[in-house]
């Protein structure tokens, strides 16, 4: 049995332009101490699929579909119900490390809660163990560091903190949303090696949602392919960077520059992402796409397996895409 | 910390003379005089008197000698209207009057302002949300000079249940109406502040990270919003018992409970120097104080703010 499974997941925010069909029609699933990477460009639903999982969407957003955790249904749980879930088996990191802690709390105390509210864990046994995960995110002198307040900590040592709160309890599931988009380049890699440290030592499944291709390649097993909240393609990682089966995958992989072939120009895919507030019937990519000729503009082509454990969903064939 | 409250409170002192200096001046060059009547007073006896209070100096002369006798006596300086009764003896009077109905004018406004409109933010866009901004928005329209006598109108004249006026040494049924008369609209106002800046915490990303630990809704409010929320409240309150001491000036008139507001208007209408002078000088140092106050709340609130 999956750890997570995802099947036909919708997320739409009514808002007074209209509905914004932000996720349409998600599958997904996901084993125990497995890692998936989602792929796609900015407006394609990636976070508000994590959102929605955790129950987290804003308050004019509306999901339906089913949510199975553990072999149990969470989509819109009640709120109590969800609370047990929320970072104590499902955790999360989020985009923006300088604004997602509380500028106001010690950071202890912001660590310490999490035990103190899940595990029932008295405020100086959850300080000590809060002590021990900061020292696991690698933050020295962690005993002082409690004490001290977020605006005292660089952007990279707040994305630690982030991930030692979200490992407190040791959660089963670790969704890293962007975690390195906000850091410069070196404090990215720390931080995603930490990542994948945490996902070898704590056995935590991890759903790493990225715009950035280059930090997939090293980080995770499978990647799903994301666009106008639906899925493109998916499979093992090396098969998808290598014989990507979607031109959107294409249009993506072309876009990542590089230093190894000379290049005139940055390469990029022409259009803008879609406006989801009128969707069309058909492939949400096909007004960007190369390939797109009759069907596409209709109807969305079925997300069809092939080869070994991938899935496209695309009307061309698949010699086509090159 | 200390450095910071001692070096704030010797800013004090520079801030304290202009103010008094351009109080002085101005009264100097207003026209009109605290013995004039309308019979009018023979030239002789307006000289004498003149040279008793010692109108007759030159200009540097008298301020020089009021200033003076601040700082060396503590002397306000007589009162130019009641005879027999110098400044100190006025605000003794009507201080701890104005000072009681205004500090519980100020609880009021706080209490019921914060909490309606927090219970407005969180409960955004239903009944609740509505009625509390309807009640805030009709009380910051309604002024006190119109809320008072409404007020007297219905618990004195028709339901009988309090005094319309007096003071009584302060027993609580003679402060009950002007603490409502007065502490209405900073309450309304307070609420305005209070529910928009719980608004804006509410959707900031580490509310949302407090949500995603599976902390229950009240928690997340009163741990990690409320601080926040209230930081805007707070450096609002400066004004606002500043507000509620001069305020009392309609109060004062209306409920004639005797506070300072009624010295203050009567001597500004009767050129009573002394006491006008005074409460000036009462007042600013009173709204020096509370902005020293707020910015020592701020600091206590806000770990990024160390003085």
């Amino acid at each position: 049995m999956a750890l997570l499974d995802v099947q036909d997941l919708l997320v739409s925010f009514d808002t007074p332009d209209g509905t914004v069909h932000a996720v349409n029609g998600m599958t997904l699933s996901l084993e125990a101490g497995e890692s998936l990477a989602i792929v796609g460009e900015s407006g394609s639903g990636k976070t508000q699929l994590a959102f929605a999982i955790l129950g987290l969407l804003a308050k004019n957003g509306r999901s339906t579909g089913s949510v199975r955790f553990d072999g149990r249904e969470i989509l819109n749980l009640p709120e109590p119900e969800l609370n047990k879930v929320r970072a104590n088996e499902i955790a999360m990191i989020f985009q923006d490390p300088m604004t997602s802690l509380n500028p106001y709390m010690r950071v202890g105390d912001q660590m310490a809660e999490v035990l103190m509210l899940h595990h029932g864990a008295s405020k100086t046994k959850a300080l000590a163990e809060s002590a021990q995960m900061l020292d696991a995110v690698r933050i020295p002198d962690a005993k002082a560091r409690l004490r001290m307040y977020p605006h005292e900590f660089s952007g990279g040592m707040r994305q630690r903190i982030m991930a030692a709160i979200a490992l407190l309890c040791r959660p089963k599931l670790l969704i890293a949303d962007e975690p390195t988009t906000a850091l410069d380049v070196t404090v990215q890699n720390q931080i995603m090696e930490l990542i994948a440290d945490i996902q070898r030592d704590f056995g935590t499944a991890l759903i790493l949602i990225t715009h950035d291709l280059a930090i997939v390649a090293g980080s995770c097993a499978r990647t799903l392919v994301m666009y106008g909240g639906q899925v493109m393609e998916m499979g093992a990682t090396d098969d998808v960077f290598e014989a990507p089966s979607h031109p959107y995958t294409l249009g993506l992989l072309n876009a990542v520059p590089r230093l190894d072939i000379p290049q005139e120009a940055l390469q990029s895919i022409p259009g803008d992402p879609p406006d989801l507030t009128r969707l069309s019937p058909g492939c949400p990519f096909s007004p960007r796409c190369a390939l797109a000729h009759d069907p596409c503009g209709q109807t969305m082509p079925v997300l069809t397996g092939f080869g070994e454990g991938r899935f496209r969903a695309c009307h061309s064939d698949r010699e086509a895409v090159v | 910390m200390l450095v910071f409250i001692l070096k704030r409170l010797l800013v004090a002192i520079p801030v304290l003379l202009i103010l008094i200096v351009g109080t002085f001046v101005l009264m100097y060059t207003a026209p009109g005089s605290p013995f004039a009547t309308d019979r009018g007073v023979p030239p002789a006896v307006l000289a004498n008197l003149e040279a008793q209070y010692g109108l007759d100096q030159p200009f540097v002369v008298q301020i020089w000698r009021y200033i003076t006798g601040i700082v060396t006596e503590f002397d306000f300086g007589p009162s130019f209207i009641y005879r027999d009764q110098d400044v100190n003896d006025l605000i003794a009077q009507g201080f701890p009057v104005t000072l009681t109905y205004g500090f519980w004018s100020f609880v009021v406004a706080v209490i019921v302002g914060g909490g309606l409109g927090i219970l407005a933010a969180v409960k955004h866009n239903t009944w609740l949300d509505y009625l509390a901004v309807g009640i805030s928005i009709g009380a910051q329209v309604l002024p006190n000079f119109v809320l008072a006598p409404i007020l007297v109108l219905i618990f004195t004249l028709w339901l009988g249940w309090l005094p319309g006026g007096g003071w009584q040494g302060g027993q609580w049924q003679y402060v009950v109406l002007p603490v409502i008369a007065l502490s209405t609209s900073f309450m309304a106002s307070i609420a305005r502040i209070a529910r928009a800046s719980m608004l804006e915490v509410l959707t900031s990303n580490f509310i949302r990270t407090a949500r995603a630990k599976g902390l229950p809704m009240r928690r997340v409010i009163f741990r990690h919003a409320l601080k926040p929320a209230l930081l805007p409240v707070i450096s609002y309150l400066g004004p606002a018992f500043v507000g509620m001491i001069t305020g009392s000036v309609v109060i004062d008139i209306y409920f004639s409970t005797g506070g300072i507001g009624q010295f203050f208007v009567a001597s500004a209408l009767n050129r009573d120097y002394g006491v006008m002078m005074g409460i000036t000088v009462l007042l600013g140092t009173l709204t020096i104080l509370f902005n020293l106050l707020v910015d020592i709340l701020y600091a206590w609130i806000d770990p990024k703010i160390r003085y």
